[in-house]
């Protein structure tokens, strides 16, 4: 059996692991009750998203310094993976946001630098699509990269550096803030669980970037026949 | 029971969000294989 089978199968096992747990095993929280439980998904994929969009920076960071085709595959990856993460944040934030804040979205610093984080990777997306000649998009793409993830650690800290109406951290959140154990112990699984999900994904979209340029060199070839 | 429509909606969507991905990957992996193999083909040496 290969080991991105192997890796399927543990990446399904542990989310269908993580949903039961967050349903079943985590207490209803007292103010917001069943709506909460979107948390688990919510958070972890948010928090998935970021570790792609790390991924991503990496790759671009070590395709600028050494030109290596092999990181500007974990760039791309990265970047499309990170980019289905954070389309899900979008979209169960409002779900969860509704009926607790009586609106579906709202332009405070977290949302907005959210869905400038989104914007930002459609582009580098979009930026590949517009170049032709293979090293000039990969050293093109990276550096914007590069300069997109300057977006990410902004994400992470509007919500700490600036008043939200998204609600305050309750994880690395300082004195005041917290979970109760059980929650806690669930939000950790789920993330554990979305970050095996994402690298799966990750591995199958590296593998295809891969065979893409492999088809690209063998379509030139046989072009210069 | 109040709100867990949209709990559902929200893990339902977010899910449904994910396999499509996955599919647009499968499905392009798979395209890509076959474009392969032809280019393969195609080339003398590879006969």
């Amino acid at each position: 059996m290969s080991k991105r089978i192997i890796l399927a199968a543990v990446a399904f096992l542990l989310v269908v692991a993580a949903a039961y747990a967050s349903f079943f095993i985590a207490p209803t929280e007292r103010t917001m009750g069943l709506i909460q439980r979107i948390f688990y998904f919510h958070v972890s994929s948010a928090w998935a998203g970021f570790t792609a969009f790390f991924l991503c920076f990496l790759g671009n960071l070590m395709y600028v310094w050494k030109r290596e085709q092999k990181y500007d595959w974990l760039g791309v990856s990265g970047a499309e993976v990170g980019l289905a993460f954070t389309t899900v944040v979008l979209i169960t934030g409002p779900i969860w946001a509704h009926p607790v804040w009586g609106i579906w979205w709202t332009w405070d610093a977290r949302l907005t630098s959210t869905f400038v984080l989104w914007l930002l990777y459609v582009s580098y997306l979009l930026l590949r699509t517009l170049v032709d000649e293979p090293d000039r998009r990969a050293l093109l793409s990276s550096l914007f990269g590069i300069f997109a993830f300057i977006d990410v650690p902004l994400v992470f800290g509007a919500i700490r550096w600036w008043r939200t109406q998204h609600p305050q951290p309750v994880i690395m959140g300082g004195q005041g803030s917290g979970l109760e154990p059980t929650m806690k112990a669930v939000f950790f699984f789920s993330a554990f669980a979305m970050h095996v999900f994402m690298a799966f994904l990750i591995v199958e979209r590296y593998s295809l970037e891969k065979m893409h340029t492999e088809a690209d060199l063998l379509a030139r070839e046989l072009e210069a026949q | 029971m109040k709100n867990l429509d949209s709990v559902f909606a929200a893990y339902l969507i977010g899910w449904g969000a994910y396999f499509v991905f996955y599919l647009t990957i499968a499905k392009r992996t798979a395209n890509l294989r076959a474009e392969l193999d032809r280019i393969k083909n195609s080339l003398p040496h590879a006969k």
